[in-house]
């Protein structure tokens, strides 16, 4: 069972959505990854508008509804505007069928501004995404690193957060974030080197430890990869792969009647 | 199929799961991979670089159990380079060489890389040229390593027209067009190790002809199972999948 946390409808041919995540599922079906999570729009910026905000869901909306129990979406969010995110979380999640929320660039996600975004997709049981990176070429000014993360944790120690891309530089990601048991790490979207997963299961434990992909810039096969080529058991790649994603999503999914 | 990146011995800010020869032989084995290009990791940055291709040599005799082919480095910033050539070539019987000009602090415009070139193609040497070998954005903090500037590639290589270069690591940094270019010139080469997106191996066969282009995983850097899963998740077509994991490479070693 292979559930992928993180995907985006680029990489392919395709004039819309639906043409594109499509043509995505080809190469989904090609490497046996069962379901996906979407987020992020045909055109991404690093501070979205309100009105880019909204026309990225809608566009992630339009893909995953034909694909009612296979694609997942995530709203894609803001901390430099809380209130239209807010409004975005309800419309895509509570009134709509997103399952969780996407953080990207615009801020770091240690400042308190966010607190009522991670609040009120809590509530929701929505499964909170939040990008990270440490580059030893320098972050955007609002790119949160792991330790970013670390400190939102701590500020809300009883909701789940996921940091993405391992933090990339992944032996400082993972130790940034050891010590905080609601975070998990999303090991898609940086290169296979070999090691990582090996170092993230043993210093986090496999329970916290999630395969996403970040095609269409990355591909499946060298995300997959970082798994399926990891010397840990068999047990723990099968949580990785999937049984822990679902496992975090369950809740949402059985409130929306998705059956999985 | 044979693999034409990966490396032996230590890199230098890790260890890796396969970092023991045997290991790495056991895993290339199981993925149906019958030889593999070796270089070192210790070339990046020993200075003794006679020592590390004989190492080198030594570790692909003794337990490369018939699979590994050692490519020993040069490099031209050291002096009396020429002699390690030579000992690649006469005495530990090598193949072909690899370069890191990148760690070695030379441009492909300077006039040794061009003698390096010629050395090279007078003794039937392959030449591979890792662009680079780590994401720049997670390197050690006191060692970044630039990926090797391409740009004077295509001047240099009008003087060698029929040398094969293969470049290593290469698509993070040299992408569409400055790819297709560069397979027009000269007798170039290109591995699949660092080629990424969805459907990749599709998507590099409409910039650069299939003929060119090399299965190779960079492992044990890399998690082998990323070069063999590409294969997968591209629909080549056996044609194509034959020529990129076994022919191209087969022709390449056998070329006079």
């Amino acid at each position: 069972m292979i559930w992928d946390l993180h995907c985006h409808l680029s990489g392919v041919d395709g004039q819309t959505p639906d043409e594109r995540i499509a043509n995505l599922m080809e190469y989904a079906d090609r490497m046996g990854v069962e379901r996906l999570v979407f987020f992020m729009g045909l055109q991404w910026s690093h501070e979205p508008t309100p009105d880019d905000l909204r026309k990225q869901n809608d566009e992630v909306l339009q893909a995953i509804s034909h694909w009612h129990d296979r694609a997942f979406g995530f709203a894609y969010v803001s901390p430099q505007h809380v209130e239209a995110s807010l409004a975005e979380i309800d419309r895509c999640i509570a009134n709509g069928p997103m399952v969780g929320i996407k953080l990207w660039v615009a801020g770091k996600c240690s400042d308190e501004a966010i607190d009522a975004i991670i609040e009120r997709a809590a509530e929701l049981k929505a499964v909170i995404f939040q990008h990270t990176w440490f580059k030893v070429t320098g972050n955007l000014p609002g790119e949160s690193s792991p330790l970013d993360l670390a400190t939102l944790a701590a500020r809300h120690p009883t909701v789940p957060l996921i940091c993405g891309h391992t933090g990339g530089d992944w032996e400082r990601g993972i130790r940034a974030i050891r010590s905080a048991p609601n975070v998990s790490v999303g090991l898609g979207g940086y290169d296979p080197t070999a090691g990582v997963t090996e170092m993230a299961v043993r210093e986090l434990g496999a329970r916290r430890v999630i395969y996403g992909s970040d095609i269409g810039g990355r591909s499946f096969a060298s995300q997959l990869a970082k798994v399926k080529g990891a010397d840990v058991p068999e047990k723990a790649k099968q949580l990785i792969l999937g049984q822990n994603l679902r496992r975090m999503l369950l809740p949402i999914l059985r409130a929306k009647g998705i059956n999985a | 199929m044979i693999d034409v990146n990966v490396s032996l011995s230590r890199w230098p800010f890790r260890r890796l799961p396969d970092d023991k020869t045997h290991r790495l032989v056991s895993k290339l084995k199981s993925a149906g991979v019958t030889h593999a290009f070796a270089g070192s990791f210790d070339a990046l940055l020993h200075k003794d670089v006679a020592a590390v291709n004989s190492r080198l040599a030594d570790e692909c005799k003794t337990h490369g159990d018939g699979l590994l082919l050692p490519f020993g480095c040069v490099n031209p910033m050291l002096p009396d380079w020429r002699e390690d050539v030579r000992r690649c070539h006469e005495t530990h019987h090598m193949r072909g060489i690899r370069l890191h000009p990148n760690y070695h602090g030379y441009t492909l415009d300077q006039p040794e890389f061009a003698e390096l070139l010629a050395l090279a193609a007078s003794r039937n040497l392959i030449v591979q040229l890792s662009v680079m070998m780590e994401d720049e954005r997670t390197q050690h903090p006191l060692l970044q390593v630039p990926a090797v500037d391409t740009s004077p590639l295509a001047e240099v290589l009008k003087q060698h027209p029929d040398l094969p270069l293969i470049l290593l690591n290469s698509q993070r940094d040299i992408r569409g067009e400055a790819l297709t270019n560069l397979a027009v010139s000269g007798n170039t080469y290109f591995d699949i190790a660092m080629q990424e997106s969805i459907g990749g191996l599709t998507k590099l066969t409409n910039l650069v002809p299939y003929e060119r282009i090399l299965f190779g995983s960079h492992a044990p850097f890399f998690y082998h199972e990323s070069a063999t899963l590409k294969l997968q998740e591209s629909n080549l077509g056996e044609t194509i999948r034959q020529a990129i994991t076994v022919d191209n490479a087969s022709k390449l070693l056998h070329q006079k």
